[in-house]
């Protein structure tokens, strides 16, 4: 994975906090400069963990991390010169917005006139300009976000971690907060570390995700191929909503293959983590791929009878709720356009898909 | 639509206003709750309330002097204090007559007491007097001058009857000027002579010591309470017990533990002699002592400044030091500029609460403290208990309760009383 351009490397790392259980296991990740790079998975993935094995909160059992091609393990977290967002703020409660703000470079014996400039700066990117005085309990939690976002980044940092910073913002503002920090992360250049176990916040503001589970990393990729072709099951269910059939492989040819399901009906799929016939497998396919206009598939394609359960109308899509072999929660959506068809509870379908868009992945 | 065509107060569906309507539905909640501490409430009337104020009222209140001796008093009205003369014989009819009635009820002795503490020999003056005055009559026997003067020459002086008119209001702020080393003359308030001023050096002593104990308090506490808010819960749940364990021993105990421990021949010094870092004949002195005192109030109070301390520390969220150690603060510069402010409120309600008990503790300064150790409080006991002057121990009952509301009243100008967490 190491490479010249690498500015942050993880390389075999390993962090176990009892000498027991490891909850990163072997971790290897490199990213270059100026990437947002969001780490997403489940809590007790051990994504935070490695967000502060970066910052320095925690050392690394075993194996190297590096910043801008030195190692960092040796490091107290106050010479790493990484700024942080907290997933509370941690606004100095005692301390105005400005003297917050004002506090890193403080600490750098920067002098008065050049901090006062730096602060004002920093407030008004996040568009803060007149709060300075206040303090961090006058402020509404999107403002203390925004403050807190200024703080990490007033000093300058190369390096930007972010603990679930959104998390306690209702949504309409953590939409709105998810374009800003996108937004100043690409303006400024800076390389971002972003930790969250929402799936959109991952998929809208990263240029790569790393799924996380278990301890490893599951999956990096950029948004799309992580949601169109996931490399496991445990990525296929943790990203975007999905079905999931289980099989046995019958036959593989090339880029497709049949899979026999539990209940005797075959299927087209795509092998991605299977390799011979008779392996066992779970077939992904996600709600908005599969048909049930029979003109749409191939002449030869695979076709599964199913019984309609429940119609939910979600206004833009139309979302169908069906009993497909033997899977009570197969789910379909189909967009809400002048010729869509509405299909009624009771009503029995034959339901298909292209071969590429169903990935047979492991059991 | 209703609303802006009325101009009266708002009214309830029924008509009836809408105040008196809500005061009705919320008497039956007020009632119960009334209902429901109600016991707690008589008990506390009963046994500190009432107690308490009728002590204090003990430091004003002086009509002994007026009851025993009501016709001497109106007599003493006439007499010119200042004249340096004897009073006339009508004065002295008076207080034949007055003694007479008080020897038959036997309150002449319990006045010569309370004066005595105003002028010694008033006691025994009173005592031998009185069994002589009773077979006096104080209708046929006069004129009483010269046969009172022959009894006791007391009553040729004028000091004793300055005393006594002095001394003969019914509300006297006199136990407050003895508590401040001061006394109450014809002339006025005035200084105590030299020998007799040892309160306000007592108070201050209190003062002082109490501030030393708190501080100490705060030293030890400090460190142990950051322990205890930053381990894991688990241990530091154990070490909390070993914390709390003093509680659950009694105080006589621990208090006696240490005069074990710092006595001439107790452990300390036996240690320091068999290490040779003492000499035989030059053992330290470390009880019966201010330093003694200090050294045991600062164990038995510790608990009480670790408790606030630890409850408010604890509620300081490790991602304030994270994060300013993240925006590059050193250790020490994240102590004193994040974590320290906002440990403030524990060290200042752990401090709050060691004061105002340190400043009136009572048992370890009479067992540790020797002579030079003890507090305003083992002053107070012993007029409660031996000198049985209850007037100047409720009035320096007072004054210690003034200081310590004084105190506080400064505290939640400073601080804010709101900062305070106790848990």
């Amino acid at each position: 994975m190491s490479n010249d351009a690498a500015f942050v490397e993880f390389q075999r790392v390993q962090k176990s906090y009892d000498g027991e259980v490891l909850v990163v296991k072997d971790l290897n990740l490199s990213m270059p400069k100026g990437e947002f790079l969001t780490m997403l998975g489940p809590s007790g993935s051990g994504k935070t963990t490695c967000l502060m094995m970066l910052a320095g909160f925690e050392t690394a059992t075993h194996g190297e991390i590096m910043l801008d091609g030195k190692p960092i393990n040796n490091i107290p977290p106050h010479k790493r010169g990484i700024g942080m967002v907290f997933q509370n703020y941690a606004l100095f409660p005692h301390m105005t917005v400005a003297e917050n703000l004002s506090f890193p470079l403080e600490v750098r014996k920067m002098g008065k006139e050049q901090r006062e400039e730096k602060v004002k700066r920093a407030l008004d990117m996040v568009q803060m300009g007149a709060f300075g005085s206040r303090r961090p309990a006058q402020l509404s939690g999107g403002q203390q976000q925004r403050i807190a976002l200024a703080r990490a980044l007033v000093f300058e940092p190369e390096l930007v971690l972010m603990d679930e910073p959104l998390g306690a913002l209702d949504k309409q503002l953590r939409e709105h907060m998810q374009f800003e920090i996108t937004r100043l992360a690409h303006e400024l250049g800076i390389t971002t570390v972003y930790v969250t176990h929402d799936q959109t916040e991952a998929l809208t503001m990263s240029d790569r995700v790393a799924v996380f589970d278990d301890g490893r990393i599951q999956q990096l990729a950029p948004p799309d191929l992580l949601y169109e072709e996931p490399e496991n099951s445990f990525v296929a269910q943790f990203i975007g909503e999905n079905n999931t059939l289980e099989g046995v492989v019958k036959s593989i040819d090339g880029d497709s293959c049949v899979v026999v399901l539990d209940d005797g009906s075959e299927i087209d799929a795509k092998p991605v983590n299977v390799h011979n016939a008779g392996d066992r497998t779970k077939v992904s396919i996600r709600p908005e791929r599969v048909e049930f206009n029979k003109d749409r598939l191939h002449a030869d394609a695979h076709t599964l009878k199913a019984t309609v359960k429940e119609f939910i109308y979600m206004g833009d899509v139309f979302r169908f709720r069906l009993s497909v072999a033997g899977n009570d929660d197969f789910i379909i959506k189909t967009r809400n356009a002048p010729d869509a068809v509405r299909l009624r509870p009771g009503e029995e379908v034959e339901i298909g898909w292209l071969a590429h868009d169903c990935r047979a992945l492991d059991a | 639509m209703t609303d802006a065509t009325q101009s009266g107060p708002m009214l309830a569906a029924d008509g009836t206003p809408l105040k008196k309507s809500l005061a009705r539905s919320l008497r039956r909640r007020k009632l119960r709750a009334l209902a429901l501490v109600a016991p707690l409430l008589l008990f506390v009337m009963l046994s500190f309330v009432i107690p308490i104020v009728s002590m204090l009222l003990r430091s004003v209140e002086n009509s002994i002097v007026a009851e025993t001796l009501p016709l001497t008093v109106v007599e003493l009205k006439n007499w010119d204090a200042e004249g340096g003369e004897l009073p006339d014989e009508a004065l002295y009819a008076a207080f034949t007559k007055d003694m007479v009635a008080a020897v038959e009820a036997k309150t002449h002795t319990r006045l010569g007491t309370r004066l005595n503490y105003e002028q010694t020999g008033m006691s025994s003056m009173f005592r031998k007097s009185g069994r002589k005055i009773k077979r006096l009559d104080p209708e046929s026997d006069a004129p009483f001058k010269e046969k009172l003067i022959e009894i006791h020459d007391g009553w040729g002086d004028v000091e004793t009857w300055r005393t006594i008119k002095t001394h003969a209001v019914p509300i006297t702020n006199g136990y407050f000027l003895n508590a401040v080393d001061m006394r109450r003359t014809p002339e006025g308030a005035q200084a105590q002579p030299e020998d007799k001023q040892i309160l306000i050096k007592l108070f201050g002593r209190t003062l002082f010591m109490s501030l030393i104990i708190t501080g100490s308090c705060i030293l030890l506490a400090y460190p142990v309470s950051y322990l205890l808010a930053t381990l894991p819960m688990r241990v530091s749940n154990l070490l909390m017990i070993l914390v709390l364990l003093p509680f659950w021993t009694s105080l006589l105990v621990r208090t006696s533990a240490w005069k074990v421990m710092l006595q001439q021949q107790g452990v300390i010094n036996e240690t320091l002699v068999w290490l040779g870092l003492v000499a035989d004949d030059a053992r330290l002195v470390i009880i019966n002592n201010q330093f003694g005192t200090i050294i045991a109030m600062t164990h038995i109070l510790l608990p009480f400044m670790i408790l606030p301390m630890y409850s408010v520390m604890q509620t300081i969220p490790p991602s304030y030091t994270r994060a300013a150690k993240s925006m590059g603060a050193t250790n020490w510069t994240t102590f004193w500029r994040i974590y320290f402010p906002q440990s403030i409120p524990g060290i200042g309600a752990g401090s709050i609460l060691v004061f105002i008990l340190a400043i009136g503790y009572y048992i370890t300064p009479e067992i540790v403290g020797g002579t030079k150790g003890v507090f305003i409080s083992n002053r107070i006991a012993y007029h409660i208990s031996s000198s049985l002057n209850w007037g100047l121990a409720a009035a320096l009952g007072t004054i210690l309760l003034a200081v310590v509301l004084l105190l506080y009243w400064c505290y939640d100008k400073i601080v804010g009383i709101d900062n305070v967490k106790l848990g």
